[in-house]
């Protein structure tokens, strides 16, 4: 601990300004042949075999006991009986096999959520996707002042806590004192009434506030494509489009998986927005998505078990997806 | 900026492209969207503050404008004089604050061991990392309320801490991978050579090298544990006086007939020290998931 304080003022070495000029190209590099500098020469470090461990030390007990513990629990109580009772601890927990996943598989709302929750995911992800890209490519389009512009009402959207940006994007959309139906015309309009405009709208929070991501992200990288590459395009005669096709594209591919896989995660994994937006997940459960629903069985009605039964799906479909990514990975031959 | 007029006609060389693109309206419909866009994105924020400076009697309106005549701060003395508001505000910056320091702290040894290393299980750990990321925290929230309860920490500032800690981990160290990576090996040599141990290297040498990396990836960590609600409002159940800012925003945006105003103002607040924070670290920020993406 004593080791943070001098830091931020204490001058750094010498070397610190080529370390963080070694550092701004990072973003860029990913695409150029010469990056793969892991395996290389690097640090002979065959003394110390203990030293990597010590350092991983703290981080193996936290996440040991505070992330698989509670991912072993939330198996574990998902094959028990676990209501009330069990917690305030009137009666033992009783051992129920599958008996909480055949419940669970044989509820109709759950296979309806289960489906608005993937329904919705995608188009949050695509939307996101679209959108980001879109504008990274705008961004190169235009001189320096309005892409400022945009970058900066990026990164406000960026940093918007999602309890903030929540509450004010209802207010936004509200029936009474909104400006959004004011300028649409719509009335009193109340997008949180209906199923499928409640879910819009809480589209297009998350799209104003995943965007920015994928913008920088996606922006950086085209930057970071040799203008060599391109004016060699450019001479053998390729057109705009073409460029874009067989050049931009593929070199931009590394990228584009991450900020889709983390897209696909973060967007799966949505609970502040819905439970916002929605007041806990709308009228009679229609806006309701597994997290949100996990969430209401266990601490609104008790049924622990049936809301980490609901846990372990998101967590197998979740696995799901991150081996499909490492597959992605591997067959690049990409290093870790 | 001299590069910034390049960006359109990288392939083209740059005396043509100029006269070339003044003749095309391309680039104008271009800046003209780019512009539009951006008014867009920031008009949520735009109207967020200036419903918080807003009169009562304005926020409330049926038609409401894009300006006040009469900016007042009624709506912040309303929200900093209902409940312990202030109090919130700093357990939100105390559990934030701990979580930042500690999961960097945590996160930059891990970081050095997977990155500066070679041992066995390397690769696995690093998968593991990345799965860790994928656990959903919400669905945990069940077991660990069983958890902070069995080891006392229900009600408590720490029921918040700890999750976060474990849930800000795995990313940070993820990210920080590029940082630490970006350090050259010779100045490790380096310093041995010179006769420094290993620890001092550590925390003299490497430590101030990778802190920008360290403050650009705290950004994640502060935000999702700034943001929490779920925990807060199911670990704090009897002892109000530790809740946190979301839920005091929440107490004024659930009520039956919502102060808007007083919700604004709250939701100004709570978004003002991201905001700076963002600003602050937001080229290091982009450099850094450049690291995070590069693998």
């Amino acid at each position: 601990m004593s080791a943070v304080a001098p830091v931020p003022g204490a001058a750094p070495p010498a070397s610190a300004p080529a370390a963080g000029r070694e550092q701004a190209p990072a973003p860029g590099e990913g695409q150029g042949p010469g990056q793969r500098h892991g395996r290389g020469p690097g640090p002979a470090h065959a003394r110390g075999r203990l030293t990597p461990w010590l350092y991983l030390a703290p981080a193996l007990l936290v996440l040991g006991g505070l992330l698989a513990y509670p991912v072993w629990q939330l198996g574990l109580i998902s094959v028990l009986e676990y209501t009330q009772a069990q917690v305030s601890g009137g009666e033992p927990t009783s051992f129920q096999g599958l008996a909480n996943y055949a419940e669970l598989f044989s509820d109709a709302q759950f296979w309806d959520v289960l489906v608005a929750t993937v329904l919705f995911a995608a188009a949050c992800v695509l939307g996101t996707l679209a959108v980001g890209c879109a504008l990274a490519v705008l961004l190169t389009r235009v001189r320096a002042v309005p892409r400022l512009l945009l970058m900066l009402a990026a990164l406000g959207a960026w940093a918007t806590p999602a309890v903030t940006g929540s509450t004010v994007w209802v207010f936004l959309f509200d029936a009474d004192f909104g400006p959004v139906n004011r300028v649409l015309g719509l009335g009193d309009f109340s997008w949180t009434y209906g199923r499928m405009s409640a879910f819009a709208l809480v589209f297009l929070e998350v799209v104003w506030c995943s965007f920015p991501l994928v913008m920088v992200t996606v922006y950086a990288g085209i930057r970071a494509i040799p203008a060599e590459v391109l004016e060699a395009a450019a001479l053998d005669g390729a057109s705009h489009w073409r460029t874009w096709r067989s050049v931009t594209t593929p070199m931009l591919r590394p990228i584009l998986l991450v900020v889709t896989i983390q897209s696909v995660i973060w967007d799966f994994k949505i609970f502040t927005q819905i439970y916002v937006m929605t007041g806990g997940g709308g009228i009679a459960g229609q806006n309701l998505v597994l997290n949100v629903y996990a969430y209401q069985k266990a601490f609104a009605s008790s049924q622990y078990s049936l809301g980490s039964a609901i846990g372990v799906v998101m967590l197998l479909l979740l696995l799901g997806v991150t081996l499909v990514y490492l597959r992605l990975l591997r067959r690049k031959g990409e290093e870790l | 900026m001299t590069g910034a007029g390049a960006g359109a006609g990288a392939a083209v060389p740059r005396g043509r492209s100029r006269r070339r693109l003044r003749v095309r309206p391309w680039r104008l419909a271009a800046e003209g969207t780019a512009v539009a866009v951006a008014l867009v994105v920031a008009f949520p924020l735009y109207w967020m503050v200036l419903s918080a400076l807003k009169p009562a009697g304005e926020v409330r309106s049926a038609h409401p404008v894009p300006w006040t005549a009469n900016p007042t701060l009624d709506a912040f003395r309303r929200v900093f004089g209902q409940q312990d508001f202030g109090r919130y505000f700093l357990n939100s910056l105390l559990v934030a604050g701990t979580v930042v320091i500690a999961s960097a702290l945590v996160a930059f040894l891990a970081a050095t061991a997977v990155t500066r290393f070679r041992f066995r299980f390397r690769t696995t750990l690093l998968i593991l990392f990345l799965v860790a990321q994928m656990v959903p925290v919400e669905a945990l929230t069940i077991p660990m309320f069983f958890l902070m309860r069995d080891v006392g920490a229900l009600n408590s500032l720490l029921s918040l801490m700890l999750p976060h800690l474990a849930f800000s981990l795995p990313f940070a160290v993820w990210m920080l991978r590029g940082f630490v990576k970006a350090v050259p090996d010779t100045l490790e040599e380096a310093a041995l050579i010179d006769g420094a141990s290993r620890t001092r290297f550590l925390w003299q040498i490497l430590f101030p090298l990778v802190f920008p990396g360290l403050v650009a990836t705290s950004v994640f960590s502060f935000i999702s544990t700034w943001n929490d609600f779920l925990f807060a409002k199911s670990f704090i159940i009897s002892a109000t006086e530790n809740s946190t800012l979301p839920m005091a925003l929440l107490v004024f945006f659930d009520a039956e007939t919502p102060d808007w105003g007083g919700v604004m103002a709250a939701s100004t607040v709570m978004t003002l020290p991201v905001l700076v924070f963002f600003v602050l670290v937001h080229r290091r920020l982009v450099s850094g998931l450049g690291g995070a993406v590069k693998e």
